[in-house]
């Protein structure tokens, strides 16, 4: 690891002033990618701006028609909160398997979301949801925010303060684990709101998270796992690695898909 | 050897912790408690650290190496590469002279010289005040390569157009190995009712040991010896291969280790890093330290196994073995390793056609270069690779024939004792049919139908596999134990045989508190030391109870005989009458009030009158190989959706001998069981075929079991006592790795044949497992048999 200097602002506010400050800053949420990158000094930020301590990035709130989750709040925290159970158990459901118990009390959603791994959890569901990620400067849709693998609508000196999600009818998350990383390999959320059914997919695209029309079409006319039978995603545009070629994970993304929906539907 | 066995029934132990044999390991709470002492909790006032330069490329010639960047960083003391180091010489193979026939082993300088031959082949070697400064130097070091075409797959090495990677050998050839009488076992094919034949893949894996390689070296120059203390399991094997390569007599070199995390045998070898170390202590008047990072070990850190297999085995209308031909390409990596090429020769040799009755066989081993990391031991070394095949041929001899796997295993079962293996091991007792009869009962066979049924209910394939093993756990080389009675009455006990994790501490105090009735807290084992213990073969091949235990026996027998004329003095008594038992002497057979002296007092006598300690030397000869043995089932349950395979049941009844600790004989057995199963389902050290680039460097690609992957195991021991040493105990530290790759892929297989899949290579993934049921739904009908 290179050395870098340490800050750790208590609002959301000081850590812009900081960011903006700072040259070549990088901010620290759950640490779960910079700091494994930083240690193999593949990246060597100058500056690093600790969110632990900002206190208004934390919290679950049922605002209306809408959950919206701090930018800093745990894994843990949303897979235990009564609110989100009671609005959203997919969404709790989906932080309940991220990673392992290690990984949920650091890692929070915030930086998951920034990130934009192309194997995380978070991302299917922002997009499946049709959530706002709200930023210190802009709110943007999930589709505004997800621009491409690793990539994000995030500019320079923005900091995701919450995300909002959505009330929906029905909602479900099924993922199938990379035997080694436990990652998702391929990772399905399904939601219905009203008439409007979204399945976004992680895991598996060679760009990261999207969304998958077709099950989409055939979802809203009957929303139940039968409507995909013969259903098959194709492998262009799907990763291949060693532990699943595209053809594997683009049959995993109907597998999953089908099996999101069963629990969805409570089948 | 019969009678012995007659002597002794069967018994089964069923709940180890019940047993008063199973005591706790006394090393548990300081493991436990984060109180172990590794190599790298080591302070070294004054030390340096080194760090490592790797080649990027799998095979490339280096054009130039430019250090004066990296010597400018600050704190950098020293940049070496190999030409710094020409009075070194290369990292020595241990069975050069062990092997027959014609063997290529390639000069391996600690640093490349013209060539990089791997992904982490080491390069350069600096010297820093700290971690961070040796790393950053490595970064600044220019090297100027030309990359080369590269070869990591086996059977693409070995052909005629292959990449070379060492001129001198033709077609990567190192060495071929060729046993038995090839002749005979074709005539016996030509006229066999049945010829079954299996293409085993065994996957190249990686030790992943919870403890990176790590050391220390040091230099005296009064006395101009080094010392080197590491994270190793076998010191004076390392101690004598660097004597070579520092071209030093081995006198000058000591070796010792702490506590380990784990070796499974690829700590038992010499690497680059510890000639480097020593060294740059010796030139830099400092000692030097180095841990490795796990990309490190996932690059350089020896594999294992990676070897392809055709088996060919011969049958009788009746079912019954009639000859086994073998035929293997093993993959050496770029160098050949210290007992590299010992995992698909000699190791496996004992242990071919297992523990069936097959009157002729025949081996062919081609052993080849690669553009990968040296492969050498690891838990189960060549063990594994022969019961694999000799398992996945009786069953696939089981299907076509149409007999019951079990019944096909024990029309063949060696029955009469000893028996001579074509190969020339000698077996002395197992009760294999008798293993195997338990297993069926314990395995609920009946019940299987009515578990498949329910698992089929809820969408999942559910499949039964059983096998069987034969470990051969060998005896050489010779051991010795040295006792030393202490001033307080407790006894220091120093073998040349090693624990890195298996309970030594406890177990050998054992063995002694029942020679001597003292209670097993007297006892301090001395291990892992070239200074305090002068010889040992160190750990491996599942022989330290068996070698270090027996020589343990011997010595407390000598140290009893040694003790006598003083116990006689006490005792006022000619030494002839004096015996020792329960922990005393005793006069024997003379009237009156009996007279009696213990062993501590007799110890504290001889100390008085001779000023020396009361010691002993027990010396362990020319022991005989030992035959564990077992037979294991496992069931599993397959979503024919994804592919993924869940490992529901495993039951075993095996047999390590007379049991010492079966707690610890239990534990030993669920390490190997988690490392055998990991073969089988996930583990695969993996390399791209176009680049040589190694694709599985971090855990993030290379799967190892966890907890959940794996069921609670049912395990029975039979003890079924061996005489070829004085505990009548087998080794049991290597059996779950050969015992379990079998028995997981025959449940997966028996899962499948409904869909008409008849093979599968380790590890089974989802993707794999997934892909073999598509190709077979692919098939046509008349393609898929039966």
């Amino acid at each position: 690891m290179y050395a870098f200097t340490y800050h750790k602002p208590t609002s959301a506010r000081q850590a812009a002033t900081l960011l903006a400050k700072k040259e070549d800053a990088k901010l620290l949420a759950g640490g779960h990618t910079l700091l494994p990158t930083m240690k193999q000094r593949l990246a060597s930020p100058a500056a690093i701006v600790d969110l632990g301590a900002c206190a208004d990035l934390k919290g679950i709130t049922l605002k209306g028609r809408n959950i919206v989750i701090g930018a800093m709040t745990t894994h843990a925290e949303v897979a235990a909160s009564a609110e989100v159970q009671a609005a959203i158990p997919a969404l709790a459901y989906l932080a309940s398997h991220i990673g392992d118990p290690h990984v949920r009390h650091r890692g929070t959603i915030g930086g998951s979301v920034a990130n934009n791994d192309p194997a995380a959890d978070y991302p299917a569901a922002l997009l499946a949801l049709g959530a706002t990620v709200i930023t210190n400067k802009r709110k943007l849709t999930a589709e505004e925010f997800f621009t491409g693998l690793y990539e994000t609508a995030l500019e320079e000196g923005e900091i995701i303060t919450k995300v909002s999600f959505p009330l929906v009818s029905k909602a479900g998350y099924a993922k199938f684990r990379n035997p080694a990383s436990r990652y998702a390999m391929v990772g399905v959320f399904v939601a219905k709101r009203g008439s409007d059914v979204r399945v976004a997919v992680t895991g598996a695209g060679e760009g990261g998270v999207f969304r998958w029309p077709e099950a989409e079409t055939a979802l809203k006319v009957r929303f139940s796992p039968k409507s995909l039978d013969g259903f098959k995603h194709g492998s262009k545009g799907i990763n291949g690695d060693i532990h699943a070629d595209p053809e594997y994970r683009a049959h995993l993304i109907g597998v999953m898909t089908r099996q999101a929906v069963a629990q969805a539907t409570g089948k | 050897m019969v009678d012995v066995l007659k002597a002794v029934p069967l018994r089964i132990t069923t709940d180890a912790a019940s047993d008063p044999r199973s005591l706790r390991r006394f090393e548990d709470e300081r493991f436990l408690t984060g109180k172990g002492r590794y190599q790298d909790d080591e302070q070294a006032v004054d030390a340096l650290h080194g760090a490592v330069l790797r080649s990027p490329h799998a095979h490339a010639a280096i054009l130039s190496i430019d250090i004066t960047a990296a010597l400018e960083i600050p704190g950098v003391r020293a940049v070496y590469t190999a030409a710094d180091l020409p009075d070194l010489d290369g990292l020595p193979c241990s069975l050069v002279d062990k092997l027959p026939g014609p063997f290529f082993v390639p000069h391996r300088p600690p640093l490349a010289e013209e060539r990089v031959r791997h992904v982490g082949d080491p390069v350069a070697f600096v010297v820093a005040d700290n971690a961070e400064a040796a790393r950053t130097a490595c970064e600044a070091i220019v090297v100027d390569y030309d990359i080369l075409p590269a070869v990591t797959d086996l059977e693409a090495a070995a052909a005629e157009d292959a990449p070379k990677i060492w001129p001198q050998a033709d077609r990567n050839e190192a060495l071929r190995y060729r046993l038995g009488d090839p002749g005979a076992v074709e005539d016996v094919m030509r006229r066999a009712a049945h010829v079954v034949t299996c293409r085993v893949v065994n996957n190249r894996i990686v030790a992943a040991a919870l403890e990176p390689r790590s050391a220390i070296g040091r230099f005296d120059p009064g006395r101009g010896s080094y010392e080197l203390s590491l994270s190793g399991a076998s010191v004076h094997d390392i101690r004598r291969e660097l004597a070579t390569v520092l071209c030093v007599p081995p006198d000058r070199i000591s070796v010792r280790t702490p506590d380990v995390g784990g070796g499974f045998g690829m700590k038992n070898v010499t690497y680059p890093e510890y000639a480097l170390l020593l060294v740059a202590a010796e030139r830099l008047g400092r000692p030097v330290r180095w841990v490795a990072d796990r990309m490190d070990e996932f690059t350089s850190g020896a594999h294992a196994r990676d070897n392809l297999t055709v088996g060919r085995l011969a049958l009788d209308e009746k079912g019954r073995f009639l000859a086994l031909a073998v035929e293997t390409i093993a993959n050496l990596g770029a160098y050949v390793s210290s007992l590299g090429p010992g995992s698909a020769t000699t190791a496996p040799t004992p242990a071919m056609g297992g523990l069936y009755d097959i009157p002729v066989m025949s081996m062919d081993v081609r052993c080849v270069f690669t553009n990968t990391a040296p492969i050498d031991a690891y838990r189960g070394a060549g063990k594994p690779e022969a019961n694999y095949l000799i398992e996945r041929l009786a069953d696939e001899a089981a299907h076509r024939l149409g007999i019951d796997a079990a019944k096909l295993r024990k029309r063949n079962f060696i029955r009469r004792f000893p028996y001579r293996k074509p190969f020339g091991a000698v077996i002395d007792g197992g009760d294999f049919a008798g293993n195997l009869d338990r297993l069926l009962v314990l395995a609920d066979r009946p019940g299987f139908r009515r578990r498949k049924a329910l698992s089929r209910r809820s969408g999942k394939l559910r499949g039964f596999g059983l096998a069987c093993f034969l470990e051969t756990s060998r005896g050489g080389p010779d051991e010795d134990a040295w006792l030393t009675m202490r001033p307080d009455g407790g006894v220091d006990m120093a073998v040349g045989t090693q624990s890195n994790g298996q309970g030594h501490e406890t177990s050998f105090a054992q063995v002694l508190s029942e020679q001597f009735r003292l209670p097993v807290e007297a006892f301090r084992l001395v291990q892992g030391d070239t200074a305090l213990v002068p010889t040992g073969g160190g750990h491996g091949g599942a022989r330290s109870l068996h070698m270090g235990g027996g020589a343990l026996v011997l010595a407390a027998q000598a140290m009893i005989e040694a003790a006598k004329p003083a116990a006689a003095q006490l005792l006022q008594a000619e030494p002839e009458v004096v015996s020792f038992a329960d922990g005393q002497f005793r006069v024997s057979a003379k009237p009156g009030a009996a007279r009696e002296v213990g062993l501590a007092a007799v110890a504290r006598h001889v100390a008085d009158t001779t000023g020396r300690a009361l010691a002993s030397h027990g010396a362990h000869r020319a022991a005989p190989i030992t035959f564990p043995n077992g037979a294991q089932m496992a069931e599993v349950e397959i979503d024919p959706e994804t592919g993924a395979v869940d490992l529901l049941r495993y039951v075993a009844v095996d047999d390590y001998g007379r049991l010492i600790n079966p707690l610890l004989t239990e534990a030993q057995l669920h390490g190997g069981l988690a490392q055998g199963i990991g073969q089988a389902l996930m583990e695969e050290a993996r390399y791209d075929p176009e680049s040589g680039q190694i694709l599985s460097a971090t855990f993030m690609d290379y799967a190892v079991p966890r907890a959940m992957d794996l069921p609670f195991f049912d395990i029975t021991m039979a003890e079924v006592p061996t005489a070829a040493n004085p505990l009548g105990v087998k080794g049991v530290g290597q059996a779950g790795c050969i015992g379990a790759p079998q028995v997981v892929i025959a449940a997966i297989l028996d899962a499948l044949r409904p869909l008409g899949v008849t093979h599968v290579d380790m590890p089974a993934t989802p993707q794999r497992v997934w892909h073999a049921m598509r190709q077979a739904q692919d098939k046509p009908a008349s393609e898929t048999r039966p």
